[in-house]
């Protein structure tokens, strides 16, 4: 087994989840949880394949992604935080709606090419022994985008005033309110921009890692697992880069091991037996579970964890008189 | 109503004829109220009366449907909290309005427009320690509000309001969650800022408090003004009381002698551990008969939330608890209802109610499985409904209907809604905790009458009270706990407002009756002249205060601990914090003693 090729792939496989994951992470800190980031990466796979297909431009691609992704956190952005309603229910319905819409929309496309996100080597950093060779050759400019993202991300989080304006509002909206900030103006950017990073995060499946239309195959569930990346990372755009890095090489690994014929010297039992391979392919989902088990407990010890107010709708004066 | 010398200077807030209506409810009727520079201004009324709702309207959180509000003499019109802010307004809510998670600072400053994007915590933490030390505020900025005591947060929510540059300060009863030194230190404070001209309204609905701070007084009653900026020492507290509810208020509620019969209630050896496992009840003995009232005494955190929680199968311990001949102790609480036990919980949200739900949910929790509620294994909610509209009726509940949620009540209603619950069982022995802590005192007075109706009837009360006026006039006997013990116990008769409060801070009561000259309640400094030299000798850290104040918190740290005991080694502490301490239990006695 190729060890650099597996994590350099892995990588690249986790920018995916980690775009996904930071989206959610904005959207989820002003309190609103939208589940429905798996339809949101379909429908943006889906327009990222479509528009780059039909104008031959991979970049016109990306930004109907955004776009299309964006969109569509505004219906969950109208039915939570207008209208009030329940945030799970809301966001399970916008799963089956973009997936509808990205299964119709997209019918006729599979098996199609299209233009995709050209690749590059940075110079001078891919020079480093293994790790440049892993983090810094010949990846898709998403990669690095990612890269810039995280730190980004965790700055204005934590070290800006919108960040601190959007940490307020998601522990305690009432009193981010008293003081002025805008509550609904608030969750409506937030929402819709988490909605823009899921759209990206589809594209960057289906026009840059893995390129193609194969309908509900392309996204196959990443959106899932970036709502645990979430929990996982305890809100905290670091930790999503962790989780999303770690569970692409995990992902990229059990694929290898399915390979070679010999595996550390023996008969490898998933290349004779396949119906062990199910097992295989379940050992990212248990290791996420164990870290999500052995992560909130270290949480609680230090305070940190979901948003005080996630979930909960905010309307001024509930307790009334 | 105008008085001469304040018709020179211009009226910080002027409110004229504010109409403000919630669905149901008009919440403020033709409401006026008016503020000067540098004047302390009460707002009284009870829960629900309309106080709360004219200061979020004047925070622009409500919009009033007519009337008008003038700041600094010019007409104004807020539409949001940041309006008013920048107007020079600055609430402190009732809940604190923190974020827990975050620093002092980040809690300061949200809602800012400047600095517009990058934040340099450190420079804006060295700017708010030099604010808060120009106010006598003690404060780390960098700490998380959840590290804070409930004192401290509201220092920060203070600090959030004068870092604005606020000149009108709106406290939203700020006494209600503090500890009595912290109120002491907090009204201090509030004087200092008037003092430096800041105009302050403050929200009560606390008699004896009102007439500590305030200078001037208007009083509310459902959503109407009752009185209008009217100089305090004018009123009694009789007559304040009756301007706020409408009607006299009984402050001594009569009790018929009878004497107790057979016993209900007997703790053996009752111990157990508290939260964070270390022991808070050792070897309580208590009895309690029917008819009889026995008041709990002590300090909060002596013990009395734990031997509540052992009566009612909430807690487990070792010793026997018998109540009607069977011993209830570590039995599910099923079991001790059963035989008769009611349970008035301190925490009537968390414990007492399940908030969420409406009021017929509420009522049968306890029925759930009797009839006519329990037909077999369904409920009969048309049944469940009758039984709750019925109680709502004879305990006089305010709700729209039986099918409001309990969270809606205000907290009078909600403990009239726990009342008609455990009341209507029929129970032999009421355990009863604060049953009137935050209630105004037309309600205090309802929840006390219902509990000497149950004493004539028969029941045995077991009633904890932090408020030594309401053990000293409910009670046949009390017992004073002090660090899980029950440092005695005295008969009616006998009631000595000095004596328990010396025992409620560790002197038992063979070291009173061995001192010879009895100290009496109106010579405070000779009560804690002997209380010094009464406990010199037994000394070495034996100090009766479970929470420690702020300003000694350094100097705690470097002493050290041992068991429940709090170390406070320097005499200087030990007299001020039973000076506190005495002040708690005497306090409210020892001025009107004065003033009367």
């Amino acid at each position: 087994m190729n060890w650099i090729e597996i994590l350099r792939s892995g990588i690249s496989t986790g920018t995916v989840l980690l775009i996904a994951a930071i989206g959610e992470i904005l959207t989820e800190r002003s309190g609103i949880q939208n589940l429905g980031v798996e339809g949101m990466m379909l429908v943006g796979a889906m327009a990222g394949f479509r528009v780059a297909f039909t104008t031959g431009n991979v970049w016109m691609g990306l930004l109907a992604a955004v776009a299309a992704g964006g969109l569509l956190s505004l219906a969950h952005a109208v039915v939570t935080i207008h209208f009030q309603a329940d945030q799970t229910v809301s966001g399970l319905s916008l799963t089956f709606l973009g997936t509808g819409l990205a299964l119709v929309l997209g019918e006729g496309f599979t098996g199609h090419t299209a233009p995709v996100i050209p690749r590059a080597s940075i110079p001078l950093l891919s020079q480093i022994p293994y790790l440049g060779q892993i983090l810094f050759t010949d990846h898709n400019l998403l990669v690095y985008f990612g890269y810039i993202l995280v730190p980004l991300v965790a700055y204005y989080i934590n070290k800006t005033r919108p960040g601190l304006h959007l940490r307020a509002v998601g522990e305690n909206p009432a009193a981010a309110d008293t003081l002025g900030v805008n509550i609904y103006r608030t969750r409506y950017i937030y929402t819709f921009i988490g909605g823009c990073f899921a759209g990206l995060a589809g594209a960057a499946i289906s026009v840059a890692i893995a390129p193609g239309w194969y309908s509900n195959l392309t996204v196959s569930g990443q959106g899932w697992i970036a709502v645990a990346l979430v929990i996982f990372a305890h809100w905290n755009p670091w930790r999503a880069a962790l989780g999303g890095y770690l569970f692409g090489i995990l992902r990229r690994f059990t694929l290898d091991l399915q390979g070679p014929r010999v595996l550390f010297g023996l008969a490898n039992p998933f290349f004779f037996n396949t119906n062990l391979v199910f097992f295989l392919q379940m050992t990212p989902y248990v290791l996420t579970i164990i870290a999500l088990i052995w992560g909130s407990s270290a949480a609680r010890k230090k305070r940190i964890g979901a948003p005080a107010a996630l979930g909960t709708p905010y309307q001024r004066g509930e307790r009334g008189l | 109503m105008t008085f001469p010398e304040e018709k020179s200077t211009v009226p910080t807030v002027e409110m004229r004829d504010i109409v403000l209506r919630f669905p149901g409810v008009l919440a403020n009727d033709h409401v006026n109220f008016t503020l000067y520079p540098g004047e302390i201004h009460a707002l009284l009324g009870e829960n629900g009366a309309g106080k709360s709702t004219l200061m979020n309207a004047l925070m622009g959180l409500y919009r009033p449907e007519s009337g008008e509000i003038r700041i600094h003499g010019e007409r104004v019109s807020f539409n949001s909290p940041k309006d008013a802010i920048a107007a020079g307004i600055g609430m402190v809510h009732q809940h604190f309005m923190l974020v827990e998670n975050q620093t002092v600072t980040e809690n300061i400053l949200i809602g800012l427009d400047t600095p517009h994007f990058a934040l340099d915590l450190k420079k804006f933490d060295h700017e708010i320690s030099d604010l808060a030390e120009q106010f006598g505020i003690h404060i780390d900025p960098t700490a998380k509000i959840w590290q804070l005591s409930v004192g401290e947060q509201q220092r920060v929510e203070i600090l959030k309001i004068l870092y604005r540059g606020a000149d009108i300060l709106i406290m939203d009863e700020p006494t209600a969650v503090l500890a009595p030194q912290e109120a002491d230190e907090l009204i201090a404070t509030l004087k200092g800022m008037a003092a430096q001209g800041k105009s302050i309204a403050f929200i009560s609905h606390k008699l004896n408090e009102v007439k500590q701070v305030a200078d001037k007084l208007t009083v509310l009653r459902r959503g109407r003004v009752t009185a209008e900026r009217v100089e305090l020492h004018d009123f009694t507290r009789e007559s304040l009381a009756s301007l706020m509810v409408g009607r006299e208020v009984i402050f001594n509620l009569h009790k018929c002698e009878q004497t107790p019969g057979p016993e209900v209630l007997r703790l053996e050896n009752v111990s157990a551990l508290n939260n964070k496992n270390l022991p808070a009840l050792r070897n309580v003995n208590l009895s309690l008969h029917e008819g009889e009232i026995l008041g709990i005494a002590g300090v909060a955190g002596n013990g009395q939330s734990e031997l509540v929680e052992v009566i009612t199968g909430l807690r487990p311990c070792s010793g026997q608890i018998w109540l009607g001949g069977k011993d209830i102790a570590n039995k599910p609480p099923a079991f001790s209802i059963q035989q008769g036990l009611a349970h008035i919980p301190e925490d009537r949200i968390g414990v007492g109610t399940a908030p969420n739900l409406s009021i017929t949910s509420n009522i049968i929790m306890k029925r759930y499985d009797q009839e006519p509620v329990s037909q077999k294994w369904q409920l009969d909610y048309v049944a469940a409904d009758d039984v709750a509209s019925g109680l709502k009726t004879e305990y006089d509940i305010q709700a729209p209907n039986v099918h409001t949620q309990a969270r809606k009540l205000s907290g009078g209603n909600l403990q009239k809604l726990i009342l008609a619950r455990e009341l209507s069982s029929l129970p032999h022995l009421i355990v009863a905790m604060q049953p009137t802590r935050g209630l105004d005192v037309g309600a205090i007075e309802g929840v006390q009458q219902l509990l000497l109706n149950q004493r004539s009837q028969g029941c045995a009360i077991l009633l904890v009270s932090e408020d030594l006026d309401e053990l000293l006039s409910l009670s046949d006997r009390i017992a004073v706990m002090y660090e899980g013990e029950v440092a005695g116990v005295i008969c009616s008769e006998d009631f000595d407002i000095t004596q328990i409060g010396l025992m409620m801070t560790g002197t038992t009561s063979q070291d009173l009756q061995t001192q010879k000259e009895k100290p009496s309640a109106s010579n405070f400094d000779k009560v804690l002249k002997n209380l010094h030299q009464a406990e010199e000798p037994a000394q070495a850290g034996t100090t009766a205060t479970p929470e420690l104040p702020f300003e000694s918190k350094t100097q705690a740290d470097e002493l050290p601990q041992e068991g429940l005991t709090s170390p406070h080694d320097d005499s200087y502490q030990h007299l001020t914090e039973k000076e506190r301490v005495l002040r708690k239990v005497l306090g409210d006695k020892y001025k009107q003693g004065d003033t009367e």
